[in-house]
């Protein structure tokens, strides 16, 4: 039988905020335990929170950006549990009436197909506490400073039918949260993470199989792993005369398989209702008309643009917005290079994504600002030094040597496009290659770049590969 | 609206309530007379009336995104049960 | 001195007739001599009372003295007191010492105000007679035999006693209005969101609000016009500039009209009660006021509504009370589960018990609105009434409570009849309006209180129609006998 596969995302992105969502508590990452957990925080008794009128905003950003609605009143509420790491005994989320809803963003996969993914609804919450299970003799320690982080949780429609959609959704979305300055996408501190809605159907059926939902993913590769296991089983388990059980799962990378989380099957009945001790949140079209202005050009309006503005094909200008950081960088080089789109972003994807990937840094971090690789380009363009001789000039720029004019200067790297020089040298390699002259003149023409070779040999690459070329012809002929 | 003792030891659990076996059945006759007395709430028409969640009808207001609060880890903790490192204690937490 | 109002005290102390320690053990003194009677303080801050009078005292010779500065005051124990132990009335939080203040706290404190200790209550506010308290019932000081009623049954007593001449109070069905009714003392419930909640220990948020008690309303409105003011802290604190109660109170009665809802002289209502309301309002006549009867249709849904949200509210509100940071952990747990369930059953008593597991049930899965829901739409109907009556009168007037003082342990083992003690004060806070209670009379030698209901933030209006019925009635200064 075919089966279809059919995935939903939860995504908690982490808010950029100084401080917490309901209290006056820094949110800054790797504080020593329980130092910035305030009475809010720890859910003494008689504290109340307020809300960060900064997270409100930044919800919506995110409904602007994803072309959904931004609720004129949106409401939270009160989810009830107990769990050592929530303090109150309740999580403080959204329920009946979220900020954000009914929106949709489009993917572009690698077959070169649009695919639009529902999105069902964002809403503001705060995270919760921490469980440390390092022996405290058999005890867990609690840690509660990440409580009370803002998180945006993204509720996605059950709109993809594939690991690789769902990854390219979850990549689209981190680009655009950290596009929108709202989250700083950091996976490995768990600013950035999601969980999986998965199930299984016969191809063609209409309803929806039972789904898995597997908790707590916190990188892309992981999701395509977890998502590709747990589509496996489900087939297996059918396949095998099973049924599909409802349940929460949870992703153990290192076995590469997803298990079932026993401790959280028991039914969970978690009591919502409005928090009262929070008021709703209204805004007007004021507001969001002066949330509209700030928003920054988003990928798929910057990608059109460089395609319009640079020539660059469809995939090029997907690949260079696929983060701001990155976009702002071939900009930046474009700008100091003077134009030249094209070549500005055959650089940045090839030889500056190279180094970067190979070094494992982020463009932020690369040691080569936009503005030495722009300057480098102009001397390729004004004919100072060949490409190949910019490979020599961009390493070492790499490495902290300085700017390409002062390492042409200091290398000697000057491309040499006097003709007479170039001919002079000709001269020379022709004299020494009587056989080879011959075998050319008797029809074997492509031993021009046996003569190019030597030239360029003997000129350390720096003369002009054309004018070698071309006079290279004429005085062979002669 | 009448709940038996298996109902009240549900509702208990929900709320991690201890609640003595002997007294469930106290309980169970306390919370049904309780319900029975809410329920006078079904003979008013409600229909269309929207729920009121709170006495004023104000909207929330927005706090500047500034931290303020200082660390107070070792006046909170002087008051905890149990904490070691920083941490506050509990008994092993099995996921 | 005991005896004096706070206009009174407050010029002593500035005329230099007797100091704020004088007066502090003056007071503490009458805490020694009766308390133990009566179990009203539960913890007494003796030290720190004189120490912050004579801090007082320095301030009144340095002229920067508030009306409040150097006054003593008795404090509910559901305020949090920094350093102090702030029980709620709990075994649950017998040992906290609250590492904060709640903001009341401070600004009674920036006042200059001097308190003396933390009183008695309902466990976490959850009572009407004070019998649930971990500590034990407060008497009633005018029948040691009968309760003061709850849940600030210990400030109200011990106003009564003048044990204090201002304590604190906060009411969420009627915990300041019902024991000020049943112990003779003024009591006043301020508009929803007038007084900050922060730091005061939640029972019900959308209901809890907190006030003063005083012998009079001119003293109740000197201590309001000190605990009442926007609070950043407290999202549903109201930023309004509060009014100058204390000189409000003289205003001229005339042209006043009275609503008289006929739900609240019905059956069920006391006749001695009823006939001491009545003769109050023949004195209100006589000040000029006109009187109109007035109807609130849903008056008998409000217990029923309130039995619902406020059960529902407290159910979550209490889950922090959970063992791990703070308050009661029960011994040797074996493992998570057993950290919850004994540290929870064995830290709360059986009302406040009976109370989670209502609340939890309305909000369950499947009850959610048959329960909740409708609970908060009976409550806009409540509402509704009041703002319908509030267009043809000014206050509305009637009964705090259906009868004087009952003997303690009466109603112990039955809730329902419990819960209809609230049954004329419930329905005020549902609204969200200010209203307060009087003396107006004594039936068989126990006190009987006059409600006053005010449209939104006529905390003012209300002080003022008080005191001028306290002008032309003697009832608020009578003392109990065996408390001179």
């Amino acid at each position: 039988m075919e089966w279809e596969v059919v995935i939903g995302l939860e995504i908690h992105a982490q808010l950029a905020t100084r401080s917490k969502i309901f209290s006056a508590a820094s949110t800054a990452y790797g504080a020593e335990p329980n130092t910035q957990a305030c009475a809010v925080d720890l859910g003494l008794p008689g504290v109340l929170p307020v809300l960060n009128g900064r997270v409100v905003r930044m919800a919506a950003k995110f409904g602007l950006a994803t072309h959904s609605s931004v609720a004129r009143r949106s409401v939270f509420a009160r989810k009830n549990y107990f769990y050592p790491d929530l303090p109150k005994g309740y999580q403080i989320s959204q329920f009946e009436l979220p900020i954000v809803h009914d929106g949709y963003l489009d993917i572009d996969m690698p077959d070169g197909e649009t695919r639009r993914i529902g999105i069902t609804r964002a809403h503001l919450e705060e995270d919760a506490g921490k469980s440390l299970h390092e022996d405290f003799q058999g005890e867990t320690g609690i840690d509660l400073n990440r409580a009370g982080t803002p998180l945006l949780e993204i509720v996605s429609e059950p709109d993809m039918r594939s690991a690789a959609e769902a990854v390219a959704y979850m990549k689209k979305i981190h680009a655009l949260v950290r596009y929108l300055e709202i989250c700083d996408g950091n996976m490995q501190e768990g600013s950035f993470r999601c969980d999986a809605n998965v199930s299984v159907r016969p191809k063609g059926q209409e309803a929806f199989g039972t789904r898995a939902e597997i908790k707590n993913i916190n990188s892309f590769r992981f999701v395509e792993r977890a998502i590709n296991y747990e589509v496996e089983r489900q087939i297996e388990v059918i396949e095998g005369g099973g049924e599909v059980v409802q349940e929460t799962r949870l992703y153990d990378a290192d076995r590469d398989e997803t298990r079932s989380m026993r401790s959280k099957e028991e039914a969970n009945d978690y009591r919502y209702f409005p928090d009262p001790d929070l008021l709703p949140v209204e805004l007007d079209q004021a507001f969001i008309d002066e949330v509209e202005k700030e928003l920054p050009e988003l990928p798929d309006a910057k990608r059109e643009r460089f395609m319009q503005d640079f020539g660059l094909s469809r995939s090029d200008a997907t690949a260079l917005t696929g983060s701001r950081e990155l976009a702002d960088y071939f900009e930046q080089t474009v700008a100091a290079a003077g134009g030249e789109g094209k070549l500005c972003a055959n650089w940045v994807m090839g030889e500056v994504a190279g180094v970067l990937n190979k070094e494992g840094r982020e463009i932020s971090a690369s040691p080569v600002s936009p503005e030495l690789l722009g300057g480098m380009l102009q001397r390729i363009n004004d004919g100072t030094i060949s490409g190949k001789i910019a490979k020599q000039v961009f390493e070492a720029m790499w490495n902290g040597e300085g700017s390409a004019d002062d390492i042409i200067e200091k290398k000697g790297l000057r491309q040499i496009t006097d003709s007479g020089a170039i001919e002079k040298i000709i001269r020379e390699v022709l004299d020494a290659s009587p056989k080879q002259i011959e075998q050319y003149r008797a029809g074997q023409e492509k031993l021009l770049g046996f003569f190019v070779g030597q030239v360029m040999k003997a000129t350390q690459g720096k003369a002009n590969p054309g004018e070698v070329n071309k006079l290279l012809k004429k005085m062979l002929a002669d | 609206m009448s709940l038996d003792s298996e109902a009240v030891s549900k509702i208990a659990h929900l709320a991690r309530l201890g609640v003595e076996q002997s007294e469930y059945e106290t309980y169970a006759r306390n919370l049904s007379d309780i319900l029975t007395f809410i329920e006078q709430l079904n003979s008013v028409d409600t229909r269309g009336v929207e729920p009121m969640a709170h006495p004023l009808d104000a909207s929330q207001r927005l706090r500047p995104d500034e931290v303020t609060e200082t660390n107070q880890r070792d006046r909170f903790q002087r008051i905890a049960p149990r904490t070691a490192a920083g941490l506050y204690l509990v008994p092993k937490v099995i996921d | 001195m005991f005896q004096k109002s706070i206009p009174e005290l407050a010029r002593g102390l500035r005329e230099g007739e007797f100091s704020s320690e004088e007066l502090t053990r003056g007071f503490l003194d009458r805490i020694g001599r009766f308390d133990e009677k009566l179990n009203c303080v539960i913890t007494l801050t003796d030290s720190a009372a004189l120490e912050a009078a004579r801090v007082a005292d320095a301030r009144l010779k340095n002229g920067d003295a508030t009306l409040l500065t150097g006054i003593p005051f008795l404090h509910k124990d559901i305020f949090c007191t920094d350093g102090v132990r702030t029980s709620c009335g709990s075994r649950m939080l017998d040992n906290f010492a609250a590492p904060y203040d709640a903001t009341v706290t401070v600004r009674l404190q920036d006042a200059g105000a001097v308190m003396l200790g933390k009183t008695n209550m309902d466990e976490f506010a959850m009572g009407s007679s004070n019998e649930t308290s971990f500590y034990g019932p407060v008497k009633n000081p005018w029948d040691l035999q009968c309760v003061p009623g709850g849940s600030s049954g210990g400030s109200a007593a011990a106003v009564a006693a003048r044990l204090a001449p201002l304590a604190t109070g906060t009411d969420t069905g009627g915990s300041i209005r019902q024991p000020a009714a049943l112990c003779g003392v003024t009591g006043i419930k301020p508009t929803y969101g007038r007084v900050s909640r922060y730091g005061m220990i939640a029972f019900a948020s959308s209901l809890d609000q907190a006030g003063p008690f005083a012998a009079s309303a001119q003293d109740a409105a000197c201590m309001l016009e000190v605990m009442a003011g926007f609070d950043p802290r407290d999202s549903t604190s109201i930023d309004q500039p509060v009014d100058a109660y204390a000189g409000m109170l003289d205003a001229d009665l005339s042209g006043l009209t009275i609503g008289l809802p006929k739900e609240y002289f019905g059956a069920g209502l006391d006749a001695g009660v009823g006939a001491a309301v009545q003769a109050a309002i023949e004195a209100y006549k006589k000040l000029g006021a006109q009187v109109k009867e007035i109807s609130l249709p849903n008056t008998s849904l409000a217990v029923p509504a309130y039995y619902v949200v406020a059960p529902a509210e407290c159910s979550s509100n209490l889950s922090r009370m959970d063992g791990v940071r703070f308050g009661y952990r029960c011994e040797e747990p074996k493992d998570l589960e057993d950290l919850y369930v004994r540290s929870r059953g064995e830290g709360f008593g059986d009302e406040v018990k009976r109370r989670i597991l209502v609340g939890t049930y309305a909000l369950s899965a499947g009850y959610y609105d048959a329960y909740y829901l409708k609970a908060q739409q009976v409550r806009r109907l409540i509402r509704d009434d009041f703002v319908q009556a509030f267009r043809e009168v000014d206050i509305i007037m009637g009964p705090t409570t259906p009868g004087p003082a009952f003997r303690l342990g009466e109603r112990c083992d039955d809730p329902v009849t419990m819960y209809l003690s609230d049954i004329y004060t419930i329905a005020v806070n549902l609204a969200g309006l200010p209203g307060m209670s009087i003396p107006a009379g004594m039936v068989d030698g126990l006190p009987v209180g006059l409600q006053l209901i005010g449209d939104y933030f006529a905390e003012g209006r209300l002080l003022n129609a008080a005191h001028r019925y306290q002008q032309v009635t003697d009832w608020h200064t009578r003392l109990p006998p065996g408390f001179e």
